[in-house]
């Protein structure tokens, strides 16, 4: 027998094409995801004299530029046209398929992927980004690469890299009533910190992770780079065979059937070893909202704002005082007090199908006291969402319903908050001036932030539900 | 690449864990050219107010630390982003060396292609450094790559670790994409099988 290997290990050997001595592996890259940022990594190319080694295993994006209203308009700041018109024409140049503006595929790369079926279970899917470790919901070994890394693989198809340390986070126990998969991954990232899973790969096991929905676990690997994992990853089962089955890219016919065989075998054996072991429990997460400047500032929404002064590490106590001082916040404000100006919905975190239906159950018949943008992950979500009738919903609760791209969670295409605006924002990263120069930013759940937008303030969904 | 073997500079001390690259380098300015502005773009935000002018409270504007080299940091320098252009902005500023007890993955990654060292050591080793360089200010640090050593003034060198395809790259200032292609018969010969066996990834969508 041999010894049982972890899901990342089968991946990882399975594309190891050379081992330098030193501990340096040469890596077979399997996909390639590239977004407006990376005209870097074409220049250098250029520069270089080099081409594209494979360039129907390049994807590309465009979606931190492009508007989420009046696209036909065209795009006002010359820059920002240029970010999207430079990849347009990149990916032409090198013959990359691209899900551009004008196709209703177009989306986040993060969201496009695995719809089109492109991101499948004991892949090696790089993008240049840093969320690509989403990928590892469908059991692939998806991260983000600089655009140094983006010019070797275009070049070369492949990388160098180190074999990081294993991380198993075992989520045992239901998930109660209210509490989504991104209040699961906010707890992690709270509880190991944002450095906790630094040099490692994580991966979600446990029966609480398995009863989530493939999206809900792109939710929860999403966020590992928060902790500092480059990479998540869930063992593929049979939501994951049901999730890529039929999609535009999976395979068909006698192809399914081995490649079927191919993730089910790379699954994680019993008994195989990780590096390092977390266990935590679902019943005891309740819906979560982050008070600070970092992903790791997290509390369950019946917490308060905490006080620098009984932290006895002063490091810690500066960084707390600071995060609050840029938050406005004083400290033992009970959280579910705390006003709010703006709502966003979206993201590659959580701006699919399930996110905005669980958007819609808590709006729906109620108003938004506050304004609040719906921004889908993807042309074909938001073609989903109005197929359903959710975009009405939305409307008739006064919130804002876009085209689809990154906004306001990465404010690159001018979608952004205003500075001292304070926003409920189902994005994942609460950094400070990420959504806008002096912005301040509370990360929550879809069903947190429709709930936040009723009330006008961050709320407890649960205590909604029960208002009726 | 510029090779890199010894620096000697001022450090200067960035006591902070969790330094995000949207921190380094705003977002808004990822659409800009490298040209010569992209020095200005580094910590934007924090080094000027919102009417453009210097914030005299962030390290970087103190007189003592104008010109340093060397940055020493806390945990998890450069988390977030992949965004490259946080090292083209501290390179470009003039940081050559970077010290923290650790970083951000994909940022050292990014460091290691740009000529920008980062160097790892134990937090507390760290947090003496930063020490001397607030207390000694202006003090002048050594980063030896070739012998893998930080001097520092009044203090017992100190060694450290660094992968050694990384220090390969860095003292010849070598492009990893050219040591790659000089294998490129073993990357043909392992896709040949590679696509054989996974053959529907290669095929066009349907």
């Amino acid at each position: 027998m041999p010894a049982p290997r972890t899901i990342f290990d089968k991946i990882w050997d399975r594309h190891l094409i050379e081992a330098r001595q030193d501990g340096n592996d040469l890596l077979y890259i399997d996909r390639l995801l590239v977004q407006e940022n990376v005209f870097h990594a074409f220049d250098n190319l250029r520069r270089s004299g080099r081409r594209v080694r494979c360039p129907e295993q390049i994807f590309a994006f465009t979606d931190h530029y492009v508007p989420t209203r009046d696209r036909d308009a065209g795009i006002a700041d010359p820059e920002i046209r240029n970010m999207v018109e430079t990849m347009q024409r990149n990916a032409t140049e090198h013959g990359i398929a691209l899900f551009g503006l004008g196709d209703v595929r177009q989306g986040i790369l993060h969201v496009v992927p695995p719809e089109q079926g492109i991101t499948q279970p004991g892949l090696i899917v790089a993008g240049a980004d840093s969320h690509s470790s989403t990928h590892g919901a469908l059991g692939a070994f998806g991260f983000g690469v600089g655009v140094s890394e983006a010019t070797h693989i275009l070049a070369t198809q492949t990388l160098w890299r180190r074999r990081p340390r294993t991380m198993r986070i075992e989520v045992s126990g239901r998930i109660p009533l209210g509490v989504a998969a991104k209040d699961i991954v906010l707890h992690i990232v709270g509880r190991i910190g944002a450095d906790g899973g630094v040099g490692h790969v994580i991966e979600y096991t446990g029966p609480a992770i398995r009863s989530l929905s493939v999206e809900g676990r792109m939710t929860v690997c999403n966020m590992s780079i928060e902790a500092g994992a480059r990479a998540g990853l869930v063992s593929p089962d049979d939501a994951t065979v049901d999730y890529i089955e039929g999609r535009p890219y999976a395979p068909r016919g006698e192809d399914w059937d081995r490649a079927v065989a191919w993730w089910r075998g790379v699954a994680t054996d019993e008994d195989a070893e990780f590096d390092r072991e977390v266990a935590l429990d679902a019943d005891r997460i309740a819906p979560m909202v982050t008070w600070g400047t970092s992903p790791e500032d997290v509390l369950p929404i019946t917490g308060a704002v905490p006080d620098p002064a009984r932290e006895a590490d002063p490091e810690r106590r500066d960084r707390i005082a600071r995060a609050l001082a840029y938050m406005d916040l004083v400290p033992g404000t009970p959280l579910a007090q705390i006003a709010l100006d703006r709502v966003f919905i979206g993201s590659c975190t959580n701006g699919r199908i399930e996110d905005l239906r669980a958007v819609a159950q808590v709006v729906e018949g109620r108003r938004a006291a506050i304004p609040s943008t719906i921004v889908p992950g993807s042309g074909l979500v938001k073609l989903q969402a109005e197929r359903e009738g959710l975009d009405r919903i939305f409307r008739d609760a006064g919130f804002e319903w876009r085209d689809a791209g990154c906004s306001m969670c990465v404010a690159t295409n001018g979608d952004m908050l205003q500075p001292g605006e304070r926003c409920a924002s189902t994005s994942n990263r609460n950094f400070e001036g990420r959504q806008g120069r002096g912005g301040r930013s509370h990360l929550v759940s879809p069903a947190m932030a429709a709930a936040a937008a009723i009330a006008g303030r961050l709320t407890d969904v649960r205590a909604l539900d029960r208002q009726g | 690449m510029e090779p890199f073997t010894r620096l000697t500079a001022v450090a200067v001390p960035f006591g902070q864990s969790n330094v995000n690259t949207d921190t380094i380098l705003p977002a808004r300015f990822m659409r800009r050219p490298r040209d010569e502005r992209y020095p200005d773009y580094l910590f934007h935000d924090r080094r000027f107010l919102p009417d453009g002018s210097e914030n005299p409270d962030f390290v970087l504007n103190r007189r003592v630390y104008r010109g340093a080299r060397i940055l020493i940091g806390d945990t998890n320098f450069g988390c977030g982003s992949s965004r490259e252009t946080a090292v083209y902005a501290l390179r470009d500023y003039g940081f050559h060396a970077l010290i923290a007890p650790s970083f951000g993955d994909i940022f050292a990654a990014n460091c290691i292609r740009n000529g920008l060292l980062p160097v790892r050591l134990e937090g507390d080793v760290v947090a003496g450094l930063r020490d001397i360089a607030a207390s000694a200010a202006p003090a002048e640090m050594t980063v030896d790559l070739e012998a893998q050593r930080v001097l520092a003034p009044g203090r017992a060198a100190v060694g450290f670790d660094i992968d050694p395809f990384d220090k390969e790259c860095l003292l010849g200032g070598l492009d990893d994409i050219d040591v790659t292609l000089r294998g490129e018969a073993a990357v043909a010969r392992f896709e040949a099988g590679y696509r054989r066996e996974f053959a529907w990834l290669y095929r066009r969508s349907r």
